[in-house]
């Protein structure tokens, strides 16, 4: 390990890649403190730039700096302006825009800054622990477990979507799937889907796909129905916190880090859950006089989510790097950029690449350090960029969209599909849809299918479902995690009828 | 019907099509030496068209109840909310893929950036088109000197 700390090391402080964490911190912010435009979006956005650049290692140091940039710019606008620019920031509002309220914006902002360098920087810690001895396991895992780790990854994020949304979700994954099979398979070298169309041969573009799912349905809504961006706008000053202040927040960032790591580390949870989670626990172990205090201005209601969820995006990079298996929306739009830059996430990248991911590794640390010195002095300015009209603001984001996806293909024909797609995602997210089950769907379609045929193909039919104890072992826990909550709904239905349970 | 029920059936065409295409129309043209393999280039799809199908009819016939909630947009009063510009804005899209090589970059985007903040009901000229022109000139300039990535600048007859 203390080798590829140096590795890392070597490759983090490289004069390009130093730039790489800042700029991408700085950008992160920058656009992540926009009401409606979440990492995702900014990640897709800045996908062509990373691609191009043509270096894996600071590609993926620049998507990781925008990753956290973009969490901290979210909680700097749900603290100044109680407009949280993304979900997993909402939490960050309840005691944050009370805060600034009180003209306590200055503390509030120091605490959410600390609380997110503490997250990170455990959050990475535990990475460097886990993710290794992850990795070991992971290298004897053998196609038919890789099918079936996908599909428990896929099962995970749907039972993870909420009750009366399972079925949703499920759909949406395999709608991605079912779009991922669109296009040339390399097994196969079979057009498959393609209805004659020359664009189709070589499948959906990622780049179209993420564009279209996230960043334009935002900016759609952002048309439909403007938000009052206008917070009041108090100058923000005294950004210092008292020792007796640090010693109240210090526990409740310890707990919440270790525990938004390994919500992060679970498929379909990520950093949302994890915030709203962590805001939960410290409100119900606080003492009494304390509870009162959460929703009116708290700092520990601050400290919790804002912590939970800077680990919880560490958290989701675990079983990224470890399995090639993307957790989360964001996670995927990053592994989509990997594959694109010809390397394969998974337990061999440890190996054949250790300077991409111990450099990874590495940059957390220093982006979460940026995050802290550079931003936080920064903040009053940056602040600014909220008071850009949103005439100007919203035909630069549909330009950067469409952009994004004709430099990935050079190709107009990517630009009818990006709008048709995005007015389906947007119908989509009228009717409450979820959106990033399908991306993933989509992103792990093709790797799921090979997988699956090497498996058939190795075992001459589908044996290998019965005859590997630990593929079927995974493929069991994937029905149960889909079955489950289904089970749990109707079995609360059952109770409050007054039918008793049967043992 | 509510429209996430809607959607389920178009959802549910959709995999019936697929599952058409993928269970009828694509073993015919295998090649006699991939029909020995276990797994043919139809298979995965098969199994994705049955469980699409499963899946979007337990929506459709609601066996899955689900709470409402208060949606950010309400899609019933669509009419209270901008939706003319939110089309118009879609149109001019569609319009600036169409336009984007016989027009060239520099003047598609330029003229997008223009119309995008006019519908949007900007009406000073004096900042719109400075701010856009200087935007389309430093984006060509990043995408061509810095990514070196070829884009038309000017109309075709103009070699562009």
């Amino acid at each position: 390990m203390l080798e590829g700390l140096l590795i890392g090391l070597q490759t983090a402080f490289s004069l390009q890649n130093l730039l790489m964490v800042v700029a991408g911190c700085l950008i992160g912010t920058f656009i992540g403190m926009l009401p409606g435009l979440g990492p995702m979006s900014i990640i897709a956005i800045m996908i062509p730039v990373a691609i191009s650049m043509g270096d894996p290692s600071a590609a993926l140091i620049l998507l990781a700096g925008v990753y956290y940039g973009a969490i901290f710019g979210g909680s700097t606008s749900s603290i100044l302006l109680n407009a949280p620019g993304v979900a997993g920031t909402v939490a960050s509002s309840f005691d944050g825009y009370p805060m600034a309220r009180q003209g306590k914006a200055g503390k509030a902002l120091t605490i959410a800054a600390i609380a997110s360098f503490a997250g990170g920087t455990l959050g990475a810690v535990l990475l460097m622990v886990f993710a290794p001895a992850l990795s070991s396991v992971a290298l004897l895992f053998h196609s038919a477990e890789y099918f079936a780790l996908m599909v428990v990854g896929l099962s995970a994020i749907a039972a993870f979507a909420g009750s009366g949304q399972v079925s949703k979700a499920l759909i949406m994954t395999i709608l991605g799937l079912i779009m991922a099979t669109v296009g040339e398979g390399a097994l196969f070298n079979l057009p498959r889907f393609t209805m004659g169309i020359m664009d189709l041969q070589s499948g959906f573009g990622f780049i179209t796909l993420a564009m279209a799912m996230f960043a334009l349905p935002e900016a759609l809504f952002l048309v439909l129905k403007p938000k009052d961006l206008h917070g009041d706008d108090g100058k923000i000053s005294d950004l210092r916190i008292t020792k007796d202040e640090a010693k109240a927040i210090a526990p409740v960032i310890g707990r919440q880090s270790a525990q938004g790591f390994f919500i992060g580390v679970l498929p379909g949870a990520g950093a949302t859950i994890a915030s709203f989670l962590g805001y939960a626990v410290e409100r119900n172990i606080a003492p009494k006089e304390e509870q009162e205090e959460f929703g009116k201005g708290s700092i520990k209601g601050l400290a919790a989510p804002e912590a939970a969820n800077n680990a919880a995006c560490t958290g989701s990079f675990v079983p990224l790097l470890t399995l090639g298996i993307p957790g989360s929306g964001t996670t995927a739009i990053l592994l989509g950029a990997l594959i694109a830059l010809n390397v394969t996430p998974g337990p061999r990248l440890m190996i054949d690449e250790p300077q991409i991911f111990w450099a990874v590794i590495m940059s957390m640390f220093i982006g979460n350090l940026v995050l802290l010195i550079l931003n936080l002095p920064l903040i009053p300015y940056i602040a600014k960029v909220l008071a850009v009209p949103r005439n100007y603001l919203i035909p630069f984001i549909l330009f950067f969209t469409l952009m994004g996806a004709y430099i990935g293909q050079n190709n107009a024909t990517e630009l009818l599909i990006l709008v048709g797609f995005g007015v389906c995602a947007t119908a989509l997210k009228f009717a409450d849809y979820p959106l990033a089950p399908l991306l993933i769907g989509f992103i792990l379609g093709g790797m799921m299918e090979d997988n699956f045929s090497r498996s058939m193909q190795l075992y001459d039919g589908i044996a290998f479902i019965w005859e590997r104890p630990m593929t079927l072992g995974l493929l069991v826990i994937a029905v149960l995690l889909v079955l489950l909550p289904s089970y749990r709904a109707r079995r609360a239905k059952a109770r409050a009828a007054g039918i008793a349970d049967g043992d | 019907m509510a429209l996430d029920r809607w959607i389920a059936l178009v959802l549910l065409g959709t995999c019936l099509t697929y599952g058409y295409a993928a269970w009828f129309t694509m073993d015919g043209s295998l090649p006699p030496f991939m029909q020995r393999n276990p797994i043919w280039p139809s298979t995965f799809p098969k199994v994705l068209s049955v469980l699409g199908i499963i899946a979007s009819t337990i929506i459709l016939l609601g066996f899955e109840k689900s709470e409402v909630k208060e949606a950010d947009i309400d899609y019933r009063r669509l009419g209270d909310y901008h939706l003319g510009q939110a089309i118009s804005l879609l149109v001019l899209m569609v319009v600036y893929a169409l336009c984007l090589r016989p027009v060239g970059f520099l003047i598609a985007t330029s003229g997008f950036l223009i119309l995008g903040s006019y519908i949007l009901g900007e009406r000073k000229w004096h900042v719109m088109v400075p701010v856009a022109l200087i935007a389309t000139g430093a984006v060509w300039y990043l995408v061509q000197q810095v990514l070196g990535i070829y884009m038309r600048p000017l109309p075709g007859v103009f070699g562009g």
